[in-house]
């Protein structure tokens, strides 16, 4: 398995961790349930907002753990640039992602128009939100193993 | 995904110039070696700037190292 294989691989699993870990602290600690709540737009806006920081912040250290111990187990140095395939296949996942949003922004405007609460909406919103970044890191995965 | 139409002789030419490995080649032509392997693989076309690189870096024509699958 190549260096970009084991990052994307790497990527996609501490997604499932952060966003998890996220959700279970947040949804442990609101005070309504996750589908009850009082005020839903303060609460998802929060939910988003302190979200993006985490996301960040939780990646980047990450990120820093996974170079050392690759480094530490294969001796293998980290690419410093993208190519011009590691580029294509960014853009072509990128598209992945994009189209899995846009359906669920579809979605999540069609519980609205059906008549569910705003919470319904945001959880398919931030469901998708999550969904596509799976996504795009399983396409980049597909796309390194079968070529584009 | 389905197989390039474009086949090369990558690996050969690598052969043929003392083994020469994957990471001197990518070194080379300015790319990473998952590239080269992807290439040699059949399963990328590089561009034309990069197939280029290529066969000047083995100081070969474009088409002893590419050629359509036909052939």
């Amino acid at each position: 398995m190549s260096f970009q294989e084991k990052k994307t691989l790497f990527y996609l699993l501490s997604t499932f961790l952060i966003f998890g870990s996220y959700c279970l602290y947040v949804f442990q600690n609101a005070p309504f349930g996750i589908l009850d709540q009082e005020d839903p737009f303060r609460f998802w806006g929060l939910f988003v907002i302190v979200l993006i920081p985490v996301t960040i912040v939780a990646k980047i250290i990450l990120h820093i753990i996974f170079s050392i111990i690759n480094r530490m187990v294969t001796n293998e140095d980290e690419p410093s640039f993208a190519d011009e395939l590691d580029k294509l296949i960014d853009l072509k996942a990128t598209r992945v992602t994009h189209y899995t949003f846009s359906m669920g922004t579809v979605l999540a405007m069609g519980t609205l128009a059906l008549g569910m609460t705003p919470n319904t909406m945001f959880v398919t919103f931030v469901g998708f939100a999550f969904l596509s970044e799976v996504a795009g890191y399983i396409a980049q995965l597909y796309y390194y193993r079968r070529g584009v | 995904m389905s197989k390039s139409l474009i086949g090369n002789h990558v690996r050969k030419l690598r052969f043929n110039r003392n083994e020469m490995t994957q990471q001197q080649l990518a070194d080379l032509v300015g790319v990473t070696r998952q590239t080269i392997v992807t290439i040699e693989k059949g399963n990328y076309s590089p561009s034309l700037e990069l197939a280029l690189r290529i066969a000047r870096a083995f100081g070969v024509p474009l088409e002893e190292v590419f050629y359509f699958e036909e052939e």
